[in-house]
């Protein structure tokens, strides 16, 4: 056990899975000698030589397409893309293939492969380099969306991601990479992938939500167990396929939700939450549906950065508003 | 059995000064006067000094990341040199120099690159392109301007600058292909710097050179010193008066190197030795023209001194401009998101600005 920022974990999920299989490959850009540009693998390259860790060139369909070609064959790729704004170019890959190698062959063969890659703002990065684009993901059938929000979460979840069969996106929030440390155990163990994770148990409002705005949200139930509100909150983590059990449990005791994400408001994946609970959870809802998201806008260049972040003080009003109502 | 051989290709490297600056040869016509250089001289200075300003500015967190093209000035300033003002410009993320060259100004950039929207309109070139963060997705936009261009009749072209690393993708490949086969008039600059953040150009791509990439797609490519700013300049020149002509796409590999790190984010001691990068000081772009003009008769020591503190001068004033800037308003998020705001934004950005008022 020992003390590691989310990057770290990850690094050290990323090596456990290679040490434990040598079926595991990691290739993307910049990946080897320089240990990425967030360092996620680092190391790993002194470790575990040339012919497990690949530097590619700048070419991110080719990192996807080839991913599928390699788990076909019975690798394991862990493959990088350097930011989100750069995995567009791969999800041709994944939509027309990835996600449908097991359906096209009625599973002769499968694509367990995962694509990593930052998300989100909060670090002042250049433009392309702060989107939150899981919602283009959440919408491809047979592909998996993972988010962690914590050093250890991100080191059970990418293993169990790693040791999947099927192919999975796994978004690493970038303004999370350095943010805290907490003790991870590096044994191995690996987090389900179809289970949110219930971090605070309160009672009178479900706050739920992934990625970067996870802090934010524990912060806002702190705030407000300080003005006698007890807050359920729940990290989704696992995006597809939707615990939607764990969250619909919640409302059915508290009767209020506010649903964040970094992501914009419009076709956000919050949406497919409020739409299970005007559904199978719309006799437990005491007050609407509360959505604190980012803006409809492009993610704005540094300077306007925590305007467009919805944060603590923005939940809290949601929260507020939610408790007004019954 | 018979086999014959049914296509031939060469491809050439051109430069005009070694790398000490003495000319190999007759100079091309535009460089026959050596005090014609010195424009072209005082912009190599000029985006050198903007760069050493905005890396320091960056180290004092008063900038965001920010990519210096130091050692790499010649490409832009020589490209850039030889377009005519209504010529399109493309450029990637390190093309500053080529930026500064046709009038974006100084606030501008570091605007920019200090995270505020309003250094993304410049009042200088209106049709170039924003600089191209993605890697090569600019180069199918150059590609459709210079289409647009042909479609009209328009006697221009376009300059499309990118890297060594975007040869690798496929944005490069299918737009150089289209606009070999439709002959458009564009001319694509790569800015080869040897490195690709820590991937170094020869594992990049098995191919000899990168201009033979152009050659798959029935387009000219050639390879220029590219911290030779004369062979940079004659060679863009010579294929923007072809792509005007009607003679279609070239494309030009400009052989440089990346003396700073990849970024102010990146450390480039990770993965290239100081040893690499002090052998190439010795032939970089700067020096290179300057012992020329020197020897020329056509620059001394004085005009150095001037040229360097003028240029000195004009980076502080920017600066200072750029520190001095009123905020922007939290709407500037908004307002250029369509041409008018529907309605249903309106109610975000109302938001939006509230939280600027206090509660945010
Ligand atoms: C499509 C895409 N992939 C990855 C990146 C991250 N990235 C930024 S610059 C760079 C290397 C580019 O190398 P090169 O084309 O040689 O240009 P240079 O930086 O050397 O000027 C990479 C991989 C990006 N910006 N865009
Ligand atoms: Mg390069």
């Amino acid at each position: 056990m020992r003390d590691a920022t989310l990057v770290e974990a990850i690094n050290a999920a990323l090596a456990r899975a290679m040490q434990e299989d040598e079926r595991v490959l990691v290739l993307g850009e910049d990946v080897g000698k320089d240990g990425g540009v967030f360092r996620a693998t680092d190391g790993l390259l002194a470790r575990f030589g040339p012919a497990r860790v690949f530097d590619t060139p700048v070419a991110e369909a080719a990192i996807a397409g080839m991913s599928v070609g390699l788990a076909a064959q019975g690798f394991c790729p862990v493959a990088e893309i350097q930011f989100m704004g750069f995995a567009y170019a791969a999800i041709d890959q994944l939509l027309n293939h990835a996600a449908r190698l097991r359906t096209r062959t009625r599973g002769r063969l499968s694509c367990p492969m995962v694509l990593r890659t930052p998300c989100g703002a909060g670090v002042h990065a250049p433009e392309h380099h702060s989107e939150s684009g899981e919602a283009c993901f959440t919408n491809i059938p047979g592909l998996r969306v993972v988010v962690p929000s914590s050093p250890r979460r991100g080191y059970g979840l990418l293993l169990a991601a790693i040791r999947d069969s099927d192919p999975v996106v796994f978004l690493e929030p970038t303004r999370l990479y350095r943010a805290v440390r907490e003790p991870v155990a590096d044994d191995g163990t690996s987090l389900p992938l179809d289970r949110c994770i219930t971090l605070r148990e309160g009672g009178d409002v479900t706050l739920v939500g992934w990625g970067g705005v996870v802090p934010e949200m524990l912060a806002a139930a702190e705030r407000l167990a300080a003005e006698g509100t007890q807050a359920d909150v729940i990290d989704v983590a696992t995006l597809v396929p939707l615990d939607a059990e764990t969250i619909l449990a919640s409302v059915a005791g508290t009767g209020r939700c506010v649903i964040c994400h970094e992501a914009p408001l419009t076709g956000g994946f919050g949406a497919e939450i409020a739409a299970r609970l005007a559904g199978p959870g719309l006799f437990s809802l005491l007050a609407p549906v509360e959505r604190v998201t980012g803006w409809d806008t492009i993610v704005p260049l540094s300077r306007l950065e925590r305007h467009y972040l919805p944060g603590v003080e923005r939940i809290l009003a949601a929260a507020r508003r939610s408790l007004r109502h019954g | 059995m018979s086999t014959s051989r049914v296509a031939e290709f060469d491809v050439v490297l051109t430069r005009y000064l070694d790398i000490d600056g003495a000319p190999l040869g007759p100079l091309p016509a535009f460089a026959a006067d050596a005090a014609d250089l010195v424009p072209l001289y005082r912009a190599l200075i000029r985006t050198r000094t903007f760069d050493a300003k905005a890396v320091a500015l960056q180290r004092t967190g008063r900038l965001g990341t920010f990519a210096s093209s130091l050692g790499q000035e010649a490409v832009g300033v020589g490209a850039a040199s030889a377009m005519a003002a209504d010529d399109v410009l493309v450029p990637s993320f390190r093309d500053q120099a080529a930026q500064l060259w046709r009038g974006v100004t100084p606030v501008e950039l570091l605007l920019y690159w200090g995270g505020d929207e309003r250094g993304s309109d410049f009042a200088g070139p209106r049709g170039d392109f924003p600089i191209s963060v993605p890697v090569a997705s600019h180069v199918p936009h150059a590609a459709g301007v210079a289409l647009a261009l042909k479609l009209r009749n328009e006697a221009r072209a376009v300059l499309c600058i990118i890297g060594d690393g975007a040869t690798s993708k496929g944005d490069f490949y299918e737009a150089l292909n289209i606009a070999g086969a439709w002959q458009l008039p564009l001319v694509v600059l790569v800015n080869n710097n040897q490195w690709a953040i820590s991937v170094r150009r020869e594992a990049q791509s098995a191919a000899q050179t990168l201009a033979q990439k152009a050659i798959a797609a029935g387009v000219p490519g050639e390879q220029v010193d590219g911290n030779d700013v004369i062979t940079v300049h004659d060679t863009v020149a010579n294929a923007i008066a072809r792509a005007r002509a009607g003679e279609g796409t070239s494309l030009i590999e400009a052989l440089t190197y990346r003396l700073s790190d990849h970024t102010t984010a990146d450390d480039a001691r990770r993965y290239r030795g100081d040893a690499e990068v002090s052998l190439h000081w010795h032939g970089e772009p700067v020096a290179r023209l300057r012992q020329y003009l020197v020897g020329q008769g056509a620059w001394s020591r004085d005009d150095e001194e001037h040229a360097l503190a003028d240029a000195a001068d004009e980076m502080e004033r920017a600066t200072e401009a750029y520190l001095a800037m009123a905020p922007q308003p939290v709407s500037a998020m908004f307002d250029h998101l369509f041409a008018t705001l529907p309605v249903s934004l309106r109610s975000e950005r109302d938001e939006a600005m509230g939280g600027e008022a206090g509660h945010a």
